[in-house]
């Protein structure tokens, strides 16, 4: 594709006539310094995938060893390793495998899920504003997590991962028939149908939430977005769901591509339309219900990986998808490593930290580089 | 009637005056789609003055005499001061914000993209929880605090998607990672407060229209008259920009001034919607997206958006006063779950595109 060697920058040269002024501001920048000065995309590309695999091994052993109760890190590596070790406090290998390891997978499987169906969510609906959301799910989770409290009267924790979960199966159908009818889905009837059935759906959730205080009750904790409180039933209950959901999306990159070149050309070269809007559908539904009904709307990292990555990596979705699938996981564990130490000894929810830490560091990126579009 | 010449092509009429030496295009669906919206919001504007917010009920022979100040003394107090600035507020609220809307998504050429998307309402959120935990005291309303939070948004985000110019793309992220520090913030001093602020707060961020007066309306009124004008005038620029920059740019548009002119005048129109009504979601975003596809227009057209808004807050507001008056749901509740239905019935009527 030759528009892709032009973005690699290996072609273009620096020109001297200047465009009329303000017309196309990126690539005035862009002008300003040769673009040959910086390294080939495909060179970035598998430097970016080592050093996101690196800090995530990382952080999941610094999400191991901090918290209220500092665990060095060799102690860390034996518990995980060589549990019963005599020389191992049963303390501190309770505290590493029972808590901070459930923990510590909750975050990297949310992360990568959420990163993962975020990606795919843009690159379906051709939408920098899309997020793991977009399709309903996340308002359907707490509908199904309202009812499930306010009208069926369940309560267990359990019980209702699964309401939510089915809630946002539901949603997410509703508005893959809605944005398709009269003609087939489209990107924008798509965004459009996800978010009036969010919108719709967050409406009558507020509605029940108002009027019955133990769902609201319930609901608060669930939308407050928290790592922390998970068994490891729930964890191997969402697994198969996550695995599922990764290979379909994963195995849609190919087809996403194609569709970027818009709906006609993508045709041409002979993409079923329908059928890979079908299996992105589906990838985000299970993706991110099965993530949001565990650890509530932690939507920001879905929402900005996908654009951090796209910077280095380009608009192919090859590379784009495994790598927000590695980075996504790295900020969510540093968010909620940051959460359990600034304000020591309560804890700050991990979506509020990855969102105000995050947003400054996204901001200050998509105004230096040159942005590679959707 | 000689010098009156009219052709007509399809659903446009096109007329040519000689004597004068005017000549336009009458669009016959747009005309339609104002005068229904006008209509609609007029008529729920005299159903809210004359029966919302409470049992008296006021008929309509008594109205407009008790508009104009005449009349019982008791009738003229409950319409002027009760309930006429709520409606008022609805009013011009619904306007600015499916004003704001349109202007959003037309720049931004994002049909996702309004105030409450970008960053607007949320900094307005975020600046008035501080005003509420912190303790600015009597001082400062929380009118005046969203107010500046919005305008503050609106202005920081701008600022720093500038760099040599902007694109629309370039405002959408920069407006995502905005949106996203303030609700954060937001959600911090939520969790920080006291329970009797917390219930302030929440009062104020679901948006609702309660114990709305002329000290609401009348900042609102004043910035939808100064702001209103010049939107309409850059309207024809506006659509150059909907071809691209670049094509814009060739047209003669001067493309990085006009967007500038027409966010600042949406955020602003946002802001002060936002400082009068509170937060009303999702209005700002579905307007647009209603009237565009009400009028079969090409893109987001900012009267009709800005009739349409007007009639979804009032009509939404009559129902959550009158039908659910026993009950606590407030006005954004109810656009949320008016509007939606209304907005998907419209998207499975049209075609792919959408529109």
């Amino acid at each position: 594709m030759p528009y892709l060697k032009v973005h690699d920058g290996i072609f273009v040269t620096p020109q001297k006539t200047s465009p009329p002024t303000g017309a196309s501001p990126d690539r005035d920048t862009a002008q300003g310094t040769p673009i040959g000065t910086a390294r080939p995309r495909s060179a970035r590309r598998p430097r970016l995938v080592i050093a996101a695999a690196a800090s995530l091994v990382g952080l999941c052993l610094l999400s191991l060893a901090v918290g209220s109760r500092a665990i060095p890190l060799d102690q860390v590596v034996r518990a995980l390793l060589d549990p019963g070790h005599p020389g191992l406090d049963t303390e501190v290998e309770a505290i590493v495998r029972g808590t901070r390891l459930i923990r510590t997978l909750v975050a990297v499987l949310a992360g990568a899920a959420l990163g993962l169906a975020g990606a795919v969510m843009q690159g379906l609906t051709r939408n920098p504003l899309a997020d793991p959301g977009l399709l309903g799910v996340s308002a359907g989770a707490a509908f199904g997590i309202v009812t499930a409290t306010g009208v069926l009267g369940i309560t267990t924790l359990a019980a209702s991962i699964w309401f939510a979960f089915a809630g946002s199966a539901v949603a997410a159908c509703v508005v893959y028939l809605l944005g398709s009818r009269g003609g087939g889905a489209s990107p924008v009837k798509l965004a459009l149908a996800g978010v009036a059935v969010t919108y719709l759906l967050d409406s009558l959730t507020s509605g029940v939430a108002l009027t019955d205080p133990e769902s609201l009750d319930r609901y608060r904790y669930w939308s407050s977005g928290s790592l922390t409180g998970h068994d490891g039933d729930a964890l191997l209950g969402i697994a198969p769901f996550l695995a599922v959901g990764a290979i379909l999306a994963l195995s849609t990159a190919p087809a996403l591509n194609s569709l970027s070149l818009g709906d006609d050309v993508a045709t041409a070269l002979g993409r079923r339309l329908g059928l890979v809007r079908l299996n992105t559908a589906l990838a985000v539904m299970l993706l991110t219900g099965a993530t949001v009904a565990v650890t509530g709307p932690i939507v920001f990292v879905g929402l900005v990986v996908p654009h951090l990555v796209r910077m280095v990596t380009g608009p192919d979705h090859r590379w784009l998808l495994p790598g927000t699938m590695l980075v996504a996981p790295c900020l969510l564990l540093a968010a909620d490593i940051i959460g359990r130490v600034v304000a020591r000894p309560q804890e700050i929810d991990v979506s509020l930290i990855a969102a105000f830490l995050g947003a400054p560091f996204f901001i200050a990126l998509v105004r230096r580089r040159r942005l590679a579009e959707l | 009637m000689s010098g009156l010449e009219l052709t007509r092509s399809g659903r446009r009429v096109a007329f040519r005056l000689t004597r004068p030496g005017v000549s336009g295009v009458l669009r016959l669906r747009l005309a339609l789609v104002w005068l229904t919206l006008a209509v609609a919001a007029a008529g729920t504007f005299c159903l809210t003055v004359g029966i919302g917010s409470g049992d008296y009920t006021v008929p309509l022979g008594e109205l407009l005499p008790a508009l104009w100040g005449t009349g019982e003394p008791a009738t003229v107090f409950v319409v002027q001061e009760l309930r006429l600035p709520r409606a008022a507020v609805a009013l011009l609220g619904g306007t600015a914000f499916g004003m704001a809307g349109a202007i959003f998504q037309a720049v931004t050429r994002n049909p996702l993209a309004s105030p409450d998307m970008l960053g607007i309402t949320q900094g307005a959120g975020a600046a008035v929880a501080a005003g509420i935990v912190l303790g600015t005291g009597p001082g400062l309303s929380t009118q005046t605090l969203g107010l500046a939070g919005a305008l503050g948004a609106g202005l920081l985000i701008y600022l720093l998607a500038w760099n040599r110019g902007t694109t629309g793309y370039r405002i959408v992220l920069v407006g995502i990672g905005i949106s996203w520090m303030c609700v954060s913030l937001t959600y911090y001093l939520l969790s920080r407060a006291e329970l009797y602020q917390a219930q302030k707060m929440l009062g104020w961020l679901v948006g609702n229209l309660n114990d709305r007066g002329w000290a609401h309306a009348e900042p609102l009124a004043l910035a939808l008259a100064v702001l209103v004008p010049p939107v309409l005038l850059l309207g024809r620029l506006q659509r150059a920009l909907l071809l691209g920059d670049e094509v814009a740019a060739g047209l003669g548009a001067p493309v990085q001034r006009v967007r500038m002119a027409l966010l600042m005048c949406g955020a602003a129109l946002a802001a002060f919607a936002t400082a009068a009504a509170g937060p009303v979601l999702f209005v700002a975003l579905a307007a647009p997206q209603i009237a565009q596809r009400l009028a079969r227009s090409p893109a987001p057209p900012v009267t009709s958006a800005a009739l349409t808004g007007s009639a979804i807050v009032l009509v939404s507001d009559l129902i959550s006063q009158r039908l659910l008056h026993d009950t606590v749901l407030p006005v954004g509740v109810v656009t949320g779950v008016l509007g939606a239905p209304f907005l998907l019935w419209q998207l499975s009527r049209t075609g792919r595109t959408g529109s």
